[in-house]
This record gives structure tokens, sequence and C-alpha cells, in this order.
């Protein structure tokens, strides 16, 4: 769709944004001038704090991508939102306590606490770079989709945009993103999505005149389709006409309306939070489905069909391409759909950004207090995301070429307003992410990889110069990546980032804490091969041939495309093995010095 | 160079008592919480037309466990901080044993 930027929320936009940042570049100057950068944590309330956990947790792709999935496909996206959620137990109840103990900060010190391993080093610092790079991704494309009906720039813009704000805060001031911003993010995201969906509510269902009318004036709208064709030479063409506003000119309609409610309404009114899922059960909506084909000249057209789904179909699991396995009778299908829900499972204690996250806290009581409240903010965010995208499904406003797009586009059929607030708090989010996944990455590459493992003798400035230009190579790379992945969805692409954090992470993690016979080599081992095989598995999987090479997904050499189920394990066979193996011949050494205090 | 860490006198001290209990407690909660989120996944897997069913408020199986999986996160979380709070205010636990045993150790006291 083309989009008419509108100058309010430009302006309600620009002046959100520099307000954030403002704020950020002032609070981080603060924090510099303190003692130490950790010592901020300890002054820091825990319900604060816990909100700041929500507004680290909370990216914009969860945001965007799970609502864009809703809007689509109906109950699929809330997977993730559980998922996601799920995670969080795992990180409380299993990894916090004993990490916490071992008294270390971040991932690759905690795993090296106890042995001064070069290995470890560079397996953690290579997990935390291609970690990192894949949540980048996700974050850049989400960049793309909010600045394109804002500003109606093309998607690259957006990525740029966010790249180089990003890549100059990185590199001129360093790590700005304090828990106070973060806390600010995550209560706005929280507060002006439970705005949406008391709007939601308020506003109920509706009968779209076109499927009302449709018996009156003889038309049948289910055979109207849209179509996108990229010729040859590049252009693009909708419905056979290029694309624009003019006459002789074409462009998609939006769409994402309520056919038919129960017992023959035309209009609900406004509805509670069981009432609307009730009546939406009993409704029927207008969903569009996709194909695309190659022609012979070269060119390349993808149909947009409607049809009407019953809400009982729209609710239940199984209707979106990523979980279609749950009702195919392949088992490896259903392997599929397992994998990511493991994936997801176990991904977020692996996220080395989040692990952090755990440290900045004054003590243990406080850091559990901290957890509560974040688990409770973040669960009832997903909550919310069920409202949100199932408003946007039937908001009338929803561009039917890309689902990264249904939430600020529900927020705009509210107003331009609310459209641009929405925006631009997603907007910050994705630099706030986005700055602390890059610091981490030129952290990694600065410290871990210069320092530790090719024990080159630098000085500080030397080491702040390496992780600069690491910081540019990183957000370049992102930048790239962004560009290309623009189609896809975003939480779809999170879900991969979870995916190669738990194959690579969480044996090493678990198995350090809970097996006495655990070796440096083996958690070396783990980290590369769990690592390697999850990304090598992605890489060659279906969805990738489909989306990102365009070859046939059924020539793939994978038999399903989600890594988890098999690549988790196989860490842990390897840590197992190699620390048998290597076990016998460290056992006899006497024990080094015992590793310093981080 | 690399040792066998556990061997370690660094780390073959006994564990505090409190933590123990924590880390069991933190255990079971987590196996409670990893049975049901295990249900759900192998329900939608393996018989997902259950999932269709609509046994409360004509809200079906799929939207309400989904939802009770996120309410029991936050439920299990508050359980577990409340038990560790009574846990630490019982005068027979030594509250500050892990910062006496841990003197050195930058976990908590730094900040």
């Amino acid at each position: 769709m083309i989009y008419e930027p509108s100058a309010v929320a430009i302006l309600v936009f620009v002046l959100f944004v520099a307000f954030t940042l403002g704020l950020s570049f002032w609070l981080g100057a603060r924090t510099r001038s303190s003692a130490s950068y950790f010592a901020a944590g300890g002054g820091i309330h825990w319900f604060v704090n816990g909100v700041a956990f929500a507004g680290d947790y909370l990216s914009a792709a969860s945001f965007l991508g799970i609502c864009g999935m809703i809007a689509f496909y109906g109950y699929d996206g809330f997977l993730y939102s559980i998922g996601y959620l799920a995670g969080w137990i795992v990180a409380l109840f299993v990894i916090a306590e004993p990490v916490k103990r071992l008294g270390r900060y971040t991932f690759a010190d905690a795993l090296d606490a106890r042995f001064n391993s070069r290995g470890i080093k560079l397996a953690a610092a290579c997990s935390t770079l291609a970690v990192s790079l894949f949540y980048l991704i996700p974050q850049m494309v989400g960049a793309g989709a909010l600045v394109k009906p804002l500003f109606g720039f093309p998607h690259w813009t957006g990525v740029v945009l966010v790249g180089a704000i990003v890549i100059f805060i990185v590199v001129t001031a360093g790590m700005v993103s304090t828990t106070w911003v973060q806390f600010l993010k995550g209560s706005l995201l929280v507060l002006f999505s439970l705005l949406l969906t008391v709007l939601i509510l308020n506003r109920g269902l509706e009968v779209d005149p076109r499927y009302r009318l449709a018996e009156e004036t003889g038309s049948d709208p289910f055979k109207e389709r849209q179509t996108l064709t990229i010729t040859a030479d590049g252009r693009r063409l909708v419905n056979g006409q290029p694309q624009g506003t003019g006459p002789g000119e074409s462009d998609f309609w939006p769409v994402g309306h309520v056919s038919r409610l129960p017992e023959g309404a035309l209009k609900t009114g406004p509805l509670g939070p069981l009432e609307f899922l009730r009546t939406l059960q009993h409704s029927e909506v207008v969903l569009w489905s996709s194909k695309t084909s190659r022609e012979a000249d070269g060119s390349t057209t993808t149909t947009f069909t409607p049809r009407a789904v019953p809400g009982s179909e729209i609710l239940r699991p199984g209707n979106s391409p990523t979980f279609k396995g749950v009702r195919s009778e392949r088992f490896a299908d259903k392997l599929n759909f397992l994998s990511l829900m493991l994936a997801l499972f176990c991904g977020t204690a692996s996220l080395p950004h989040i692990l952090i996250r755990y440290y900045t806290v004054k003590d243990q009581a406080a850091a559990r207090k901290s957890t509560v409240v974040g688990i409770g903010s973040i669960g009832f965010f997903y909550i919310l995301t069920l409202f949100l995208g199932l408003g946007a499904m039937t908001s009338g406003a929803i561009d039917v070429t890309n689902s990264n797009m249904a939430a600020p586009l529900l927020a705009r059929s509210f107003g331009e307003v609310l459209f641009a607030l929405i925006s631009a708090i997603a907007f910050t989010t994705v630099l706030g992410t986005v700055s602390g996944l890059i610091v981490a990455a030129s952290g990694a590459v600065a410290h871990d990889l210069a320092v530790s493992v090719f024990r080159w003798d630098l000085n500080d400035r030397d080491k702040v110069r390496i992780g600069k230009l690491a910081a540019l190579g990183v957000g370049a790379a992102a930048i790239v990546l962004g560009i290309l992945f623009e189609r896809m969805n975003v939480n779809f692409l999170v879900g991969w980032a979870f995916s190669v954090a738990a194959s690579a992470n969480l044996p090493a993690l678990v198995m350090l804490l809970f097996w006495k016979r655990t070796t440096s080599q083996g958690i070396a081992a783990a980290v590369f091969v769990g690592m390697l095989a999850s990304l090598g598995w992605i890489l060659l999987s279906g969805d990738t041939y489909r989306d990102i090479y365009g070859l046939d997904p059924a020539t793939s050499w994978v038999p399903f495309s989600q890594p988890g189920i098999v690549t988790i394990p196989l860490g842990f066979l390897v840590l197992v093995l190699v620390s048998l193996c290597t076990s016998r011949s460290t056992n006899t050494q006497t024990p080094a010095a015992s590793p310093a205090p981080a | 160079m690399t040792l066998a860490g556990l061997d370690h006198p660094e780390f073959a001290r006994p564990v505090d008592p409190p933590s123990r209990w924590r880390s069991v407690l933190g255990l079971v909660l987590f196996a409670v919480y990893f049975l049901v989120y295990a249900g759900f996944v192998l329900l939608n897997a393996f018989a997902p037309t259950w999932m269709e069913i609509t046994p409360w408020a004509g809200v079906n199986l799929a939207v309400l466990y989904g939802l009770g999986l996120i309410i029991l996160a936050f439920v299990l979380a508050i359980v577990y901080d409340t038990a560790c709070r009574f846990m630490s205010q019982r005068p027979s636990t030594p509250s500050g044993g892990r910062s006496q045993q841990f003197p050195e150790g930058p976990g908590g006291e730094l900040q």
C-alpha cells in the first residue's frame, strides 16, 4: 500500500523520539559520572527494575510480529506469546539462582567462571555475535515496517535510518540505554497496548457493508482478488496497473473485515474481553491468503485471495504457514512444531542480553521480586497481544502485503495521534534493543575476542576503538540483512534467534550448573556445535529455501525447518561426550589460582 | 589453564541452606510448569481438534489453556517469591549466610 504521510503524526513521532533520545543521553551522562556503570542498578527500586525487564524483553518484534501474525492467521501468533513467556520460567527457576551464585555478570563470564579457558571465551564470543546478529535482523525489519506507513518511505529507508541513528548513538555515546529508559519504554508499551485493547473492545465488531450488501447488490466480494506483479524489468504492477494513486494507476485496498456476526447482527457495540472472544468465535472474518507464481516472461505474480473463515477456525491452532504442521499427517511437520515450542521455552534463559538484566539489581530478593514484576507485566502484555491481533484482524485497515505493519495500522484506525504515539514507542523500543544488542556484540569482539582470545595487548583507548569498529561492522551487517528479510514476519525471525541461542548456550549453562564432570573443552565444543548445527539447519531449511533463496522448499536438505528439537539435545550430547573424553586428563591437574571476581 | 572446576575448593564449599532450599523449590516449580506446558504443546501437536472444544464461557480450550499458561507462570513466580521470603524470615535460617560464605563474591554485594 502507498501511505500518505500526515503532518500531525510526523510531528508527534519526531517529538516523542527526540524526547526519548534526549532523556537517554541525559541519563546516560549521569550514569557515566557515577562511580560505576553497574552500581547504577543497586539504587533502582525493584518495581522499576521489573518493568525494565519488560522494556528489555518486549522488543518491537514481539509487538509487531505477534500482532501481525494473529491479524493474518488468528490464534497461531498467540503460540509465540505463550512460548516467549514460558521461557521466563526456565530463566527464573533453573538458571538465574545458580548463575547468580557463581557471581558473574554476563553469559561469557558465567560460562568461564570455573575455567580460565580461551576456548570457552572464543565460543561464547562467537555465539554472542551470532545470536545478536540474528536478533538484530527482526528489529531492523520491524523498523522498516514502522517507518513505511508513517512517513510513506520505502522499507529500506527505515532500516538505514534506524541503523544510522543507532550506530551514531553507540559510536559517540556508548551505552546510553539505562534502566530508567527501559522502564519508560516498557511501561509505555504496556499502557498503550492496554489503551488500544480498551478501544478495540469499546468499538466492538461490525459487519463491513461490502459483505452486508453483497446479496442486495448482487456482487460477490469474495471474487475480488488483489495481485502484485513484479515484471522482469522490476516494475511493480498492482491489479495489473502501475502502483500509484493517480488515474490509470492502482493500489491495494485495506483489508480486515467481519463478514458475518452471530445471529445475523450487524454491529455488536462495546464488548467485554471474554465476550469479544466468544462473539468472534461465532462470527466469520475475511482472511486473505497469498500465492506466488512465476511466469514464463520472468515476472512473478502474487495473488491475494479473500476467504470467509469461521471464528472457531481462527481461534484454533494451525492456520498459519508456520504452524500448519499441527494439522498435517506427516510426523516431521509435528516435530517442526514441537521443535519451535521447545526453542521458545529454552531460548529466553539463553539470550545473553536477558541474562545480564538479572544482575542489574541490588540483591537476590530484589532480583526475585523484579522477575515477578517482569513476568507479570510481560504476561499481561502477551494477553493483550491476543486482543490487539484480533482487533487488527477486524479493523479494516490491514495491508495485505505485509503482516508486520498490522499493529501500527490498527492504531491508525483510531486516529493519527494514537498511530504516531504507538509508532514512536515501537520505534524507540527498536532503537533501545538494537543499541543494546550492538553494544553486546561489539563488547564480545573487543573484550572477549581481541583481549582474551587473541591476547592482544590493548590499552583502554584501543579497546574502545576496536569496539566501535565492531559496532560499525555489526550495524552495517544488520542493515543489509534487515533489507533482505523485508517480507518475512519478524516474529518468525525472532523464533530463529531463540533456536540458535537455545542450541548454542542452554546445554553449556545447564550442564555447567548441574553436572560435576563438565570440562572446559566440553563447554566450548557444545557451544560451537550447537551454534553451527542450528545455523546450518536454518540455512538449509525449507522456509529459507522458499523465502530467501526463492527455491522449491521440497528440495531442501533437512526434513523440517525448526532446528531446536535436534540441535538442543545435540549440544547436550556433545558436551557429555567431550567432557567424558577430556575429564581424565584434567582431573589430575592442580587447580590454578581461583578465578578473579568480575 | 583448564582445570576440573568442581574439585576446586572455591566450588567444593557446601551450599548454604537457603540457596539449596531455593534451588530445590525452583526445580519443583519448574517441573510443574514444564508438565503443564508440555501438555499444551503435545495436545496441540497430536490432538489439535481437542483445542476447539469450548468448555467454559463460550471460549475454546486453545484460548483458555493459553491464557491459563500465562497466568500460571505469574502465579508460580509469586509462590516462589513468597516462599523464599518466608524461609529467609525464619529465625532458624541464617539470613546473611550467603554473603558470609562469599565475602569476595561480586554476586550481589557490589551492587
